[in-house]
């Protein structure tokens, strides 16, 4: 047996495999559930429900997929140009930590002086937390994989300083908190849901148009697919790569700013929910693609939301809730392996080689 | 491709929605009599500890309601006021007229969600803060805690006893000065060595702080914590344990001795009852062991011998109302006298306690 690379697939290919997978997904899922003891139909309906069934429940759909669906966005930007920007979980918690320098210390200037500054000084932050190591790719050729991925580190204990010293809410009685933000420091709401969202489609066509129809965007598809052509084209691949990783590391900073302001009214270790990660995945499951990042962050989005509501409407265990998640995520993950390899089968010969 | 794509995940997309709306109608079970009592658990609830003991008394309580409650759950709802706030709208989306939230960090979530929901009840477990339509509940679980110190006190040979603790807050300050004051009564010389986690339930970083004491030459150890590591680290060191929340003799039987326990089943079953009738005040509840809601487990053979007979002379003192621990004189770490001789703590003094006792080996870190 052998792996090869399959030519182009037709669209009807192409469908039938992520069918096939979906599919996969809810069978395995389903016998899961049934060594549960609960039924998978049953369970499989209240998760759609459970995320899109009232008007309570889609907004907590879209308060996960906020956050989600701009992180996803901004490591887009940096995968673009094969620059892997594993460091959004800590551009989002250097974003929100300088979100919250501000919220916490300058709490009496206007709401939206004080709104705008902090997105901005958020944006900033994060920024700068990734042009450190995208300085040092262009300069020293350094892996930008791993320097990202230990900047997450040094970034999460930076907040755990904050969170139980620096910052330790005196009023808190001993427990390890950071004071809650005033009202001028919190999101508005626009239909009930803080503005994130608006932010979100917002940037979604800009990137959009970023990517697609600027100079820089065509640049920065050219460093991807090559740098020698875009050497060879005249292109400063230096400054391309250290404007384009700021831009990166400024969208996922903002993530940072709307979950401390819009969600939790503060900044804690809890802040990211690992969604610096999470975005990795619906960033490729896009296809890199603006528009199918909104999509596919909504359906992700839909799928914890419902996930967690089954926790709290069957009983079932967390743990269980999260196996069953990860199970339809595997699945619909290797029909993408699927679409681009196949497996070959050795036809036996007549004679022996 | 990528257009077919783009297709086909919107089709999906408009077929669940469909799917959602279309189901929209049905009730998630439950007739509209039944009272929803939710409730907001910090770990899993086979965390063998705090959290069982809370979900013991879920079940009790729903036991003895029958039909006329529904209960449910969250597990592993982080100390984070977006994550408790959403955990309680989901619940409230799920008809809860009660929610419990059983973690001192739940705190801050709580009072926000009371706010935006007023028809709804909240009780908040360990914490400080109230509203029209919300309550905080505790036990004096001090109370236990000096018992379990008099049983480590006999037993410890080398005079020092390791005392895992999770956060430098009120409440666990409170038990590790009732443990050391129950382990002096019996062992004027003994030092009770304190840890912090900082976490409720970590296994792993419980294990690490236990290891740690023990390698410092303790032979009993004691825990604020939820889970059992601790008791684990302690028997594979050949050394005795206090647990804390459920009895463990079967998790850990050549270690664990007794435990200061929580039987909270009473207190839902109160409550929710309450809700039922219409009684449900905000006052708060501080129910000791006279009521129930505390208790220390029945020792294990592992126990020091008279150390049964002590402890129920103690306890019954206790329920009597005769002694609460916290009468003088108590001398703080530096040995000044804090507590008078015939003065005792207030109960506002113990809720705010930031200080140890004399015997405690250890800081409390300060705030900023």
């Amino acid at each position: 047996m052998r792996i090869a690379k399959r030519s182009e697939l037709s669209g009807n290919q192409i469908a039938l495999v992520r069918l096939a997978a979906v599919f996969g997904a809810l069978v395995f899922g389903g016998l899961f559930l049934i060594v549960l003891g609960e039924n998978p139909i049953t369970i499989y309906i209240s998760m759609v429900k459970g995320g899109l069934g009232s008007f309570f429940r889609f907004r907590e759909t879209v308060n996960i997929a906020i956050p989600l669906l701009i992180t996803s966005l901004g490591v887009m930007i940096a995968f673009k140009m094969r620059f892997w920007n594993i460091g959004a979980e800590g551009q989002i918690f250097m974003g929100a930590f300088a979100a919250t320098y501000l919220a916490l210390n300058f709490s009496d200037l206007p709401k939206p002086l004080l709104l705008m500054m902090m997105g901005t000084a958020s944006m900033v932050m994060g920024g700068i937390w990734l042009v450190v190591p995208a300085w040092f790719k262009a300069r020293f050729g350094t892996n930008e994989t791993l320097f990202t991925l230990m900047l997450n580190y040094i970034a999460l204990r930076w907040v755990t300083y904050l969170q139980y010293s620096l910052w330790k809410d005196p009023n808190a009685m001993g427990f390890p908190k950071i004071a809650s933000f005033g009202q001028n420091a919190l999101l508005p709401k626009v239909f009930d849901i803080h503005i994130g969202w608006i932010i979100a489609l917002v940037l979604i066509y800009a990137i959009y148009v970023y990517l697609n129809h600027t100079k820089t965007g065509y640049e920065i598809m050219v460093i991807g697919e090559s740098e020698d052509t875009a050497r060879y084209a005249g292109i400063d691949i230096k400054r391309v790569i250290l404007k384009t990783m700021f831009l990166s590391g400024a969208v996922c900073g903002l993530v940072g700013m709307i979950q401390a302001s819009g969600i939790s009214g503060t900044l804690s270790v809890d802040l990211t929910g690992g969604v610096g990660f999470t975005a990795i995945i619906t960033a490729w499951l896009s296809g890199l693609n603006p528009v199918m990042v909104g999509v596919v962050s909504f359906l992700f989005a839909m799928l914890r939301q419902g996930g967690s509501f089954i926790q709290t409407a069957y009983q079932i265990p967390a743990s269980a809730a999260e196996i069953l998640q990860a199970l339809i995520l595997f699945f619909v993950l290797a029909s993408e392996f699927f679409l681009r390899y196949k497996v070959v089968l050795f036809k036996k010969k007549g004679r022996g080689i | 491709m990528k257009k077919f794509g783009i297709l086909f995940l919107a089709l999906i997309m408009v077929a669940t929605m469909a799917l959602g709306c279309a189901t929209d109608g049905e009730s998630d079970g439950g007739s509209e009599e039944q009272i929803v009592a939710g409730f907001i658990y910090v770990g899993p609830t086979n965390d063998g500890g705090y959290t069982t003991a809370h979900d013991n008394g879920r079940l009790y309580m729903e036991e003895q309601l029958g039909d006329a409650v529904r209960s449910i759950y969250k597990e592993n709802v982080p100390e984070d006021k977006g994550e408790v706030v959403k955990v309680i709208r989901e619940m409230v989306d799920q008809g809860a007229n009660i929610i419990f939230a059983t973690s001192f960090g739940h705190m801050d979530g709580l009072i926000e969600a009371a706010a935006e929901f007023p028809e709804v009840k909240f009780a908040h477990c360990s914490g400080y803060q109230t509203a029209e339509n919300a309550t905080n509940y505790f036990g004096r679980m001090y109370q236990a805690r000096y018992l379990s110190g008099i049983v480590a006190g006999m037993k410890t040979e080398t005079d020092k006893i390791a005392y895992v603790a999770a956060f430098p807050i009120p409440e666990v300050i409170r038990g590790i000065n009732a443990f050391t004051l129950g382990a002096k009564s019996v062992n004027p010389d003994v030092e009770v060595h304190v840890r912090w986690t900082n976490t409720w339930y970590d296994p792993a970083s419980e294990k690490a702080a236990a290891e740690a004491l023990l390698d410092e030459g303790c032979d009993v150890t004691a825990q604020h914590q939820d889970s059992t590591a601790t008791m684990v680290a302690a028997e594979e060191a050949g050394a005795y344990s206090i647990g804390y929340n459920v009895s463990s003799e079967e998790a850990v039987p050549k270690a664990y001795m007794t435990a200061p326990l929580w039987n909270w089943g009473a207190y839902y079953l109160t409550a929710v009852e309450q809700v039922i009738d219409g009684t449900w005040t905000n006052t708060p509840y501080w129910g000791g062991m006279d009521e129930g809601v505390i208790s220390l487990d029945e020792m294990t053979e592992l126990a020091p011998q008279g150390a049964a007979e002590k402890v129920a002379e103690v306890e019954a003192k206790i329920i009597s109302g005769e002694f609460d621990v916290f009468n003088g004189p108590i001398y703080n770490q530096a040995g000044e006298e804090v507590v008078n001789e015939g003065d005792s703590m207030t109960d506002e003094e113990m809720l705010g306690f930031d200080w140890f006792v004399q015997g405690v080996v250890g800081d409390i870190p300060e705030s900023n």
